[in-house]
């Protein structure tokens, strides 16, 4: 595999029930870039996003056919570690999801699952994390609150910071800001680009400004089926399908 | 190594959760074997269609038709006051009663159903049953009319919760549909929630009945407990299950009166146990029907 | 007046007047037994003992019999309860065996109560041999109470969030530590209520132990969980049959009527407004 490339699908369709979802999906995303997945809504650019971290395993019913790579293993090998690959590949959801417990809890919990014991090391991670989300200066007064008590964006962060916290190599967003208003949407595009020098990052959004702004690469799905990837300033500016034009000049979607 | 930990908590929790499964496969058995035995004793048609009850007898008798009989009035009495009390409150609370109201009566109504037989039972015993000799003019409070009395407001609570479950299912859209056509409430209730709600209403119902059925200290203490089949409203019965709780303490083990007491614990199993796959059915398809999942 | 509106009147009406019949009896029973039963009650009557062939004294065996069968059952209940609810909202890959638990689970609900006492005589009593006793009672209340808590845990574990289970899986958790460190925290509270419910319904039936643990009268209090023990919806029972002076046993009767009454009002009131809060707290 190309040595820069992080991930890899490969051929991949994909089925709720009998109804196919994703068609011949094969697509690579590179590593210690920001690649976005854009289309209108259903057109399976959530449901791809989940495939990576095998999220989509929790739906039952479901099933995968094709290959996705995170470096040179297939994650769909039946004896894949699911939880090794999830530690590796972080994601953020669609709406802000801490824990019910305190903002240090929520940041610790990975840490502790993943074995650590070490009360420093804990601390220092969890400080460095929030650095990273660009939230400790908004908490570090707080941190034994309840994080359900921080604002939309904040909540929003915090999930940041704590997937950060195990430090994953991959992160994949998942329509990170559509639940946020427009300054929280782009403290957090912002945090998208630092944290491309250090993880490798895939952003499904509806927003295609959103993804002309932060992405290199650019992906463009359609009814389950990718019409179209290439760098991002060609997606928006010369792309080669019709379909994608159409999209991106907001004739539809 | 962590995928195969996994895999066993997994299965340990499958394995408790089989208990529900294990509980009721052993009651069936044990009843099953408790009670067959009293075949060994007398035919099938003697025990079902017998009329009379004296199991302590020599020679015994062990027909329990005046038992079946005590049972199926009591709960037809029963149900009288309990369908149209139970379902009139459900509709009131549901469709009628304003929110705050609602938001009292609701866990009033939940409170109640809690209320333990016995109580009922006591009450019955001590205030009804000689009210109602004085008032009636009767020779024995503690009979039929009695039990079903007290039974029918017994589960009053019980039904109303059920069927206002079923009501809740309705979707706001079919009564907002035919508002907008210029009914009434009276004439959407009556037109559309009441039909789209029938199957989980009579699910209520069912369930109910069943419940009834199985009810044992109250008809223990209010029905009077003569085996004999009623002539009329006023006179003593002796459901099955009142049965059952009387004379165990005295059965002698192994003997043919306690069989066939397990004999009846089978029947009153198996009744309820039919009613309940019934109502399950009804209520399955009901969600089904009216685009619920699950 | 339009026709329409005439029968709206009278079909609202008779709504109206079940609602209130269906009160007014309830509230005749509540009212009679208080009114009867609050002559007797004091401090004596809910601590002492049975005196005088039952004729006077107070209740205090019965209630501590009562407490030691409630937690019996509740410690046998809890495990398999919770345990099977995690099985089918967790583990449930909606199979065939889900479904056949599932149904198991609604039809023990139905068991009539008396029917879970012959189960108790056959099984705990007489084949492994425990006896009329704590132990077999309590055994029996709590197969008697397992679908109630299985239902309440079930409904406690769906209102998790699903984004809390995938927010800890995305982590790296395991599916055993989300359930353990994320779900059934966060689902406590709501079974906790279920408990409680279970518990005022197992304080109050008198069916299932009438073979498998009650007596009539026991001196002092049991001394192990092999004991016969007296418990206060039997003790009303066996007042009102088996007594011999009446007059006396009915008032006392009247009393454990009372007590009874308040005890499983007050453990399901407890129950009913958690779970309303709980609601509330969800919506908000």
């Amino acid at each position: 595999m190309h040595n820069n490339i992080r991930m890899r699908a490969e051929n991949v369709d994909f089925y709720y029930s009998e109804k196919k979802t994703l068609h011949q999906i094969t697509l690579p995303i590179y590593k210690n870039k920001v690649t976005s997945i854009i289309g209108p809504s259903g057109c399976g650019k959530s449901t791809f996003i989940r495939l990576l971290n095998r999220m989509n395993d929790l739906i039952p019913n479901t099933r995968l056919e094709g290959r996705i790579f995170l470096d040179d293993q297939n994650i769909y090998e039946p004896d894949v570690d699911v939880v090794n690959i999830r530690r590796k590949v972080g994601m953020v959801f669609q709406k802000p999801n801490p824990f019910p417990k305190s903002i240090y809890d929520n940041l610790s919990y990975g840490l502790k699952i993943n074995g650590a014991n070490d009360k420093h090391f804990i601390e220092d991670r969890v400080i460095t994390s929030l650095q990273e989300a660009a939230l400790w200066d908004e908490v570090k007064d707080r941190l034994s609150e309840n994080a359900l008590k921080l604002s939309g964006g904040q909540q929003q962060r915090l999930c940041i910071a704590r997937c950060l916290s195990v430090q994953p190599e991959v992160i994949l967003f998942d329509e990170p800001c559509a639940s946020l208003d427009p300054i929280s949407t782009r403290c957090i595009e912002e945090l998208i680009e630092k944290l491309k020098e250090n993880y490798t990052i895939v952003i499904v959004t509806h927003n295609m400004q959103q993804a002309a702004r932060v992405s290199d690469y650019t992906a463009f799905f359609y009814i389950g089926k990718l019409i179209e990837f290439d760098i991002t300033e060609k997606i928006f500016t010369v792309p080669k399908d019709k379909r994608t034009e159409e999209y991106v000049t907001g004739k539809f979607g | 190594m962590k995928f195969k930990t996994e895999n066993i908590i997994k299965s340990g929790f499958g394995v408790l959760a089989f208990s529900s499964l294990l509980f009721l496969f052993g009651i069936t058995v044990i009843l099953f074997k408790e009670g067959l035995p009293i075949f060994k004793y007398v035919k099938l048609f003697e025990l079902i269609g017998g009329k009379l009850w004296y199991p302590t007898y020599d020679p015994p008798d062990f027909g329990i038709l005046p038992l079946i009989l005590g049972t199926f009035w009591v709960t037809i009495g029963a149900m009288l006051i309990a369908v149209p009390l139970g379902i009139g409150s459900a509709l009131y609370l549901h469709e009628i009663a304003g929110y705050r109201e609602r938001a009292i009566l609701k866990p009033v109504i939940e409170l109640l159903a809690g209320i333990p037989s016995i109580v009922y039972g006591f009450f019955g015993m001590v205030i009804l049953a000689p009210f109602l000799q004085r008032l009636l003019n009767i020779p024995i409070g503690l009979c039929l009319f009695t039990a079903s009395f007290i039974l029918g407001i017994m589960a009053v609570p019980t039904v109303s919760s059920l069927a206002e479950d079923a009501l809740d299912y309705v979707p706001k859209s079919f009564r907002e549909a035919s508002f907008a056509l210029g009914a009434n409430r009276w004439q959407t209730l009556v037109k559309v929630v009441i039909p789209a709600a029938g199957s989980g209403i009579s699910t209520a119902i069912i369930l109910g009945v069943s419940r009834i059925v199985g009810e044992t200290m109250t008809v223990l203490m209010v029905a009077g407990g003569a085996a004999v089949i009623p002539k009329s409203l006023f006179e003593p019965v002796r459901p099955m299950t009142a049965t059952i709780a009387a004379e165990m303490g005295e059965a002698v083990v192994g003997s043919a009166h306690y069989h066939d007491l397990f004999g009846i614990g089978l029947i009153l199993f198996l009744i309820t146990l039919i009613f309940n796959m019934i109502a399950e059915m009804i209520g399955r398809r009901y969600r089904l029907k009216l685009g619920h999942g699950r | 007046m339009k026709r329409s509106t005439l029968s709206q009147g009278i079909g609202f009406t008779f709504l109206y007047l079940s609602m209130i019949i269906a009160l007014i009896s309830v509230g005749a029973i509540l009212f009679f037994i208080t009114k009867n039963g609050i002559k007797i009650i004091s401090w004596e009557f809910l601590t002492g003992v049975p005196r005088r062939a039952m004729t006077q004294g107070g209740i205090a065996p019965a209630l501590v019999g009562t407490f030691y069968l409630i937690i019996g059952a509740i410690l046998f209940a809890l495990p398999f309860g919770v345990a099977g609810a995690v099985f089918l909202t967790e583990y449930s890959p909606n199979s065939v065996v889900v479904n056949i638990i599932r149904m198991s689970i609604n039809n023990l609900a139905g068991v009539p109560s008396v029917v879970f006492g012959l189960f108790g005589l056959s099984i705990f009593v007489r084949f492994f041999g425990f006896g009329v006793s704590i132990l077999s009672g309590s055994l029996t209340l709590g197969i008697m109470i397992l679908p109630g808590i299985i239902s309440a845990s079930q409904e406690a574990l769906i209102a998790v969030p699903q984004s809390m289970r995938e927010a800890s899986l995305a982590l790296g958790a395991t599916q055993w530590q989300t359930i353990r460190k994320i779900v059934i925290p966060s689902a406590l509270s709501g079974i906790f209520t279920g408990v409680i419910l279970s518990v005022g319904r197992a304080a109050g039936e008198t069916a299932p132990i009438l073979f498998t643990a009650a007596t009539f009268y026991t001196r002092g209090f049991p001394d192990s969980i092999f004991s016969e023990v007296m418990a206060l919806p039997y003790h009303i029972y066996a007042l009102m049959t088996e007594g011999t002076h009446p007059e006396e046993q009915t008032l006392i009767a009247y009393g454990s009527a009372l007590v009874l009454l308040l005890l499983v009002l007050m453990i399901s009131g407890l129950a009913i407004y958690l779970r309303q809060r709980q609601r509330r707290y969800k919506l908000a």
